[in-house]
């Protein structure tokens, strides 16, 4: 608050400063209370959000008491909650598959970041390999990535190393084409500016198309992550014996509805986190954006 | 009035320009095509265009639009290549940008991402002449000569339109160029801005002492700040005309309500509407009566 109360007032204080003078007479004598958020204004996303997420789990957790879900097709919170606590605290039971998928996940994302973020600046910036390389890539992102899951277990086999490559191969895309785009839509005016000062085509990339790409590799990498988290379970729920993923599979087939939604709510608290930590990253490369 | 000298290679370059001072940046013969798309014919965007700046001197270019003033302006900014004719800055031909130009854009093409102080620092990085101590220093007292001091850590976005082309206008003079070129900055400027910010310009350009082309579409703004105004007409853009403004300096901003003032820019609107009414952009009122 105390960023935006300057600003309202600099324009006028310096194009007109006979101007300021006679305004800065009279307001010295009611000088107005700065406006002051209050705690509802400051907080109404979190308030309201959170009475309805609330209000909805004490319906469900209501119903469930009271014995009107079957808890061979579906389950209540408590049960999921109980569930959660002994899976991991108790017997921890399903501590070392979160730990094979949270392997499997990070080394794919990693690999997916790595190779998808530089290859998106240079196919953002030339011209020759984006067109040689645009028909594969449109291709292979238009494919559902599903069916190549069956041919890279065959591949790489049952264990990590074909999680990893469905992971990466998942998350890939997502962050290639946003990086692409982000290069592609660099201000010309900006680029014609830095031209004229006699920038070098590593000074244009280095001081314009790069950080105006950042927002992009940031929805780029929050996308990865969402179809990264898909590609981790789907690998594991096809082949293997660990992970999330075969967890899950294994308590449908079982009708442990508890055991399954407890998988649901870590990969959703996983999904979660990381969109929240990469919006983080965002708002600390956007500290120039005006708040509006 | 010398308009459509011809393109011969470079006669003028040796006369003293105007003022007797040295020429500063001598174009002769510069010619510019460009191609629209399924059209059988370039459209010539400038024809035989030759004007000279002495050294200091504050040009004005002004005409329709499409006369090919901003194309001209980008042309010796070396940002765009040209078919015919050439340009000296200093004895030196111009084949591109270089360290002894600095623009201003309408846009403000300010980097959104970078404070005052990173944005005026950018040029001069980009120049790689001064050492960091030497940018900061400079970038302090040109942010100083602007009006901006206080304003160092704001972003653009914080900023207002004319304030925005202060950090421009602090930017180029901070690269110390040798001809600042300056292409309708305050075009974007609500009117009050935009005369207090012609006041303002004037107040630096007589600090810094640069030469300067200003290119703008307003009349008034071209003789006020100018030491000269040259006027370019339009199909094909070519140099029509070219008036000296005689008005002694420092010139307030009072001048504009002078009765000589006002008869100087008579006398340049009279010669633009011709030149409008001959390409066709303009009715006359007679032609209009049935």
């Amino acid at each position: 608050m105390s960023v935006a109360r300057p600003l309202s007032t600099a324009p006028s204080r310096t194009m007109t400063p006979r101007a300021e003078a006679d305004a800065a007479a009279p307001a010295a004598e009611t000088t107005p209370e700065p406006p002051t958020a209050t705690f509802w204004q400051r907080h109404d996303g979190l308030i309201v959000g959170g009475v309805a997420v609330v209000v909805v789990l004490a319906l469900w957790q209501a119903a469930w008491s009271a014995g009107m879900i079957d808890p061979l097709f579906f389950s209540g919170p408590s049960a999921i909650f109980a569930r959660l606590w002994r899976g991991l605290f108790v017997e921890g039971d399903m501590v070392r598959h979160i730990v094979f998928s949270a392997e499997n996940f990070a080394g794919g994302f990693a690999i997916a970041a790595a190779l998808g973020v530089p290859l998106g600046l240079v196919l953002g910036w030339y011209r020759l390999p984006r067109l040689a390389l645009e028909p594969f890539i449109s291709s292979l992102y238009s494919t559902p990535r599903i069916v190549f899951v069956p041919l890279i277990i065959m591949w790489f086999g049952l264990g990590l190393g074909s999680k990893i490559v469905i992971v990466a191969l998942s998350a890939f895309f997502p962050i290639l084409l946003n990086v692409m785009s982000g290069v592609r839509t660099t201000d010309a005016q900006l680029l014609r500016a830095a031209r004229a000062y006699c920038a070098t085509e590593w000074d244009l990339f280095r001081t314009v198309v790069l950080p105006s790409t950042v927002p992009f590799i940031i929805v780029g990498l929050r996308q990865g992550v969402a179809l990264g988290l898909i590609g981790v379970v789907v690998g594991e729920f096809f082949a293997g014996s660990f992970g999330i993923g075969y967890l899950v599979g294994q308590a449908a087939t079982m009708f442990q509805t508890d055991l399954l939604f407890a998988c649901v709510v870590i990969v959703a608290a996983v999904g979660i986190g990381a969109s929240v930590a990469l919006q983080r990253v965002e708002k600390h490369f956007q500290r120039w954006r005006p708040k509006a | 009035m010398h308009a459509n000298a011809p393109a011969s290679a470079m006669p003028e370059r040796l006369k003293p320009a105007p003022g007797g001072r040295a020429v500063k940046l001598a174009a002769a013969g510069v010619t510019k095509h460009f191609w629209i798309d399924g059209a059988a014919e370039p459209v010539v965007a400038l024809s035989d265009v030759s004007l000279q700046v002495a050294e200091g001197e504050f040009l004005c270019i002004v005409g329709p639009s499409g006369c090919g003033k901003t194309t001209f302006l980008n042309i010796v900014a070396g940002l765009l290549p040209f078919d015919r004719g050439r340009i000296e800055i200093g004895g030196r031909e111009v084949d591109g940008p270089g360290r002894d130009r600095a623009v201003v854009f309408q846009q403000s093409s300010l980097l959104p991402w970078r404070n005052t102080l990173d944005n005026v620092l950018y040029g001069m990085q980009l120049h790689r002449r001064f050492s960091p101590e030497e940018m900061r220093d400079r970038a302090r007292r040109y942010i100083d000569l602007v009006g901006l001091r206080g304003f160092e850590r704001h972003y653009p976005a914080e900023l207002s339109g004319g304030m925005q082309q202060r950090v421009n206008l602090a930017r180029a003079l901070a690269t110390d160029p040798e001809i600042l070129l300056m292409d309708e900055p305050f075009a974007a400027l609500d009117a009050q801005t935009r005369e207090f910010m012609q006041a303002e310009l004037l107040r630096i350009w007589q600090k810094a002492g640069k030469t300067v082309i200003f290119v703008t579409h307003q009349i008034d703004e071209a003789a006020y700040l100018a030491d000269r105004v040259v006027v370019f007409g339009t199909r094909p853009g070519r140099l029509k005309a070219e008036f000296d403004v005689p008005f002694a300096r420092p010139r307030g901003l009072e001048l504009k309500r002078a009765p000589e003032f006002l008869a100087l820019l008579d006398r340049v609107w009279r010669l633009i509407e011709e030149e409008a009414a001959r390409a066709g952009l303009y009715a006359t009122a007679a032609e209009d009566r049935p």
